[in-house]
């Protein structure tokens, strides 16, 4: 038995996510599906600043201040480090809903529904909650089985539901959601100054070389500059014009899809219920908020089943206990145990059934002490060989 | 024994439709992660409403601790932007730390309530932060004593 444990490679959850995500360096790295856009920013940003830290730095160290290419320094690996952040963590993905969970919404929405006469359409699933005085309606999502939380939206590119979807950015290769908002915000923002700083940097450079050497030489020694300022001016115009829509997003506490979709825009429609009505306020909640911590446990290992056992068993089992049990033993007694989650067979009980489930736990009463004693001991000690 | 492999079936049918109660999420005071204290009915003859209430009322605090935009949270993102998240990876959020402390509070009642009772109280972090779950414990074990039952009356044990 331990020779196999030895041999066995551990699963880890990511490997099992449904979604259409990649995933690296076992799980601490999570990315959208199409990454080529992602790779072209990359080489854009590191690119530039080598440009610049190859030509224009050593000018500008000796003849302005060594400040120059130190801060130019400090801000690229500020970008990067937003940069990498945003594309690398979790958004906020909503894990799916286990075949329990799914199944007892499936129940309170038949039982909310009430007979459908064949060849009529169901009603839409939606679910209506009150927020601050103001009626937002929940959607249901078919692919993750739930009904979204507030401001919640599935991602068809990742084929995730994720918590303040704000939109799928394909030059960070990732979906921008809760988690990694203000990462993507300050991503957008040093760049914007980065941009500007060499590009200002660059006009700097060129005056004073030209000064001394004339203009048409001093393109012939720095041929990069000509590379960076192209560069730069492009980059200028889309990264400070989106980053000023993210302020402009922020001050009012909206998502990008909000927006898209007009949400909260028009006299007939609700006002944003989430906004603060102060600028300050709104920009705190966004960008001063405790980071969230995922909710995906990528990282934690797979139990495949209760007869081998993972070294992480025990520590792990704090947490996998619940889940693990019910879903073993229907899994293992599947022949003997009647299909228990087809609604088509909890349907008629729904009524009685929760009579039945009132009334069976007082018959589960007197057997249960004397079963469970004699046999639970006996199953779980196998478990731990 | 036919007889007795019905009257089986049937208890585990009915046992197994009352395997999970979920608690949802309270989406009043916005998105904030607080769960609905509306005692459930499928609940009702396995624990008392005042210990149901309690459980998730203090679990409401720990989430609205931990979500609170105060004077820590600000010193903790200002810090971390500073350094540029880099922080992060060697330093526990205070979320992360309050999480702990949750799961803890969660074990201590499932120790102290909720096994006696033949329930079983799930961490939300494993359901998304959706829903909060009771799991009927009673099932599990009455699943696995009626398995090996029939086993041992097919093979005539």
């Amino acid at each position: 038995m331990s020779a196999v444990m030895i041999t066995r490679k551990v699963t880890r959850k990511w490997e099992k996510l449904p979604g259409k995500n990649t995933f690296c360096c076992d799980g601490r790295v999570m990315m959208g599906r199409q990454k080529g856009v992602f790779y072209l920013t990359l080489f854009l940003i590191v690119g530039t600043c080598s440009l610049f830290f190859a030509f224009e730095c050593p000018y500008l160290a000796v003849h302005l201040s060594p400040a120059i290419p130190v801060f130019a320094v400090l801000l690229f690996v500020f970008v990067m480090a937003m940069l990498l952040r945003t594309s690398f963590s979790d958004p906020g993905v909503l894990p799916r809903a286990l075949p329990e969970e799914a199944n007892f919404i499936e129940m309170e929405i038949e039982a909310a529904n009430g007979n459908v006469m064949a060849g009529q359409r169901p009603p839409p699933r939606i679910k209506n909650v009150q927020i601050n005085n103001q009626i937002v309606k929940l959607k249901y999502c078919y692919t993750c089985k739930i009904f979204r939380p507030p401001r919640a939206s599935h991602c068809s590119i990742c084929d995730n539901c994720v918590d303040r979807f704000d939109h799928h950015c394909p030059w960070v290769g990732n979906c921008v959601g809760k988690r990694n908002y203000r990462y993507f915000y300050l991503f957008t923002l040093s760049l914007s100054l980065l941009t500007i700083y060499i590009f200002a940097f660059n006009i700097v450079h060129v005056v004073l070389r030209s000064v001394d050497s004339g203009f048409v030489n001093t393109i012939k020694e720095t041929p990069g500059t000509v590379l960076e300022v192209l560069v730069c001016f492009f980059t200028l115009w889309s990264v400070v014009g989106l980053t000023g829509f993210h302020t402009y997003l922020i001050s009012l506490n909206q998502t990008t899809n909000e927006d898209i979709k007009g949400s909260w825009s028009g006299k007939n429609r609700v006002q944003n219920p989430y906004s603060h009505k102060s600028i300050i306020k709104n920009c705190c909640e966004v960008l001063c908020s405790p980071t969230y911590p995922s909710v995906l446990d990528r990282r934690g290992v797979m139990l495949e089943d209760l007869s081998s056992p993972t070294p992480s068993d025990a520590s792990a089992a704090s947490t996998h206990q619940s889940s693990n049990p019910v879903s073993q033993t229907t899994k293992s007694s599947a022949p003997l145990i009647p299909n228990e989650h087809t609604p088509d067979e909890a349907k008629p009980g729904i009524g009685s059934g929760t009579q039945k489930s009132t009334s069976s736990p007082k018959e589960e009463k007197p057997p249960s002490p004397t079963s469970p004693n004699a046999v639970a001991p006996a199953v779980i000690k196998e478990s731990s060989h | 024994p036919a007889d007795t492999f019905h009257n089986l079936q049937e208890l585990r049918h009915s046992a197994s439709l009352a395997t999970k109660v979920f608690i949802q999420r309270d989406y009043s005071d916005s998105t904030i992660c607080k769960f609905q204290t509306k005692f459930p009915a499928e609940l009702d003859s396995r624990i008392e409403r005042s210990l149901f209430e309690e459980t998730v009322k203090t679990l409401n605090c720990y989430y609205g601790e931990a979500e609170k935009i105060g004077g820590q949270s600000y010193l903790e993102g200002c810090l971390a932007c500073a350094t540029a998240y880099i922080i992060f990876l060697c330093m526990e959020t205070r979320y992360e730390k309050i999480l702990k402390k949750i799961s803890m509070y969660i074990q201590e009642q499932n120790e102290k309530i909720y096994a006696p009772r033949g329930l079983l109280l799930t961490d939300p972090i494993e359901r998304g932060m959706r829903v909060v779950s009771f799991a009927n414990t009673w099932d599990v074990f009455l699943s696995v004593g009626t398995t090996l039952k029939e086993l041992c009356t097919i093979y005539k044990l």
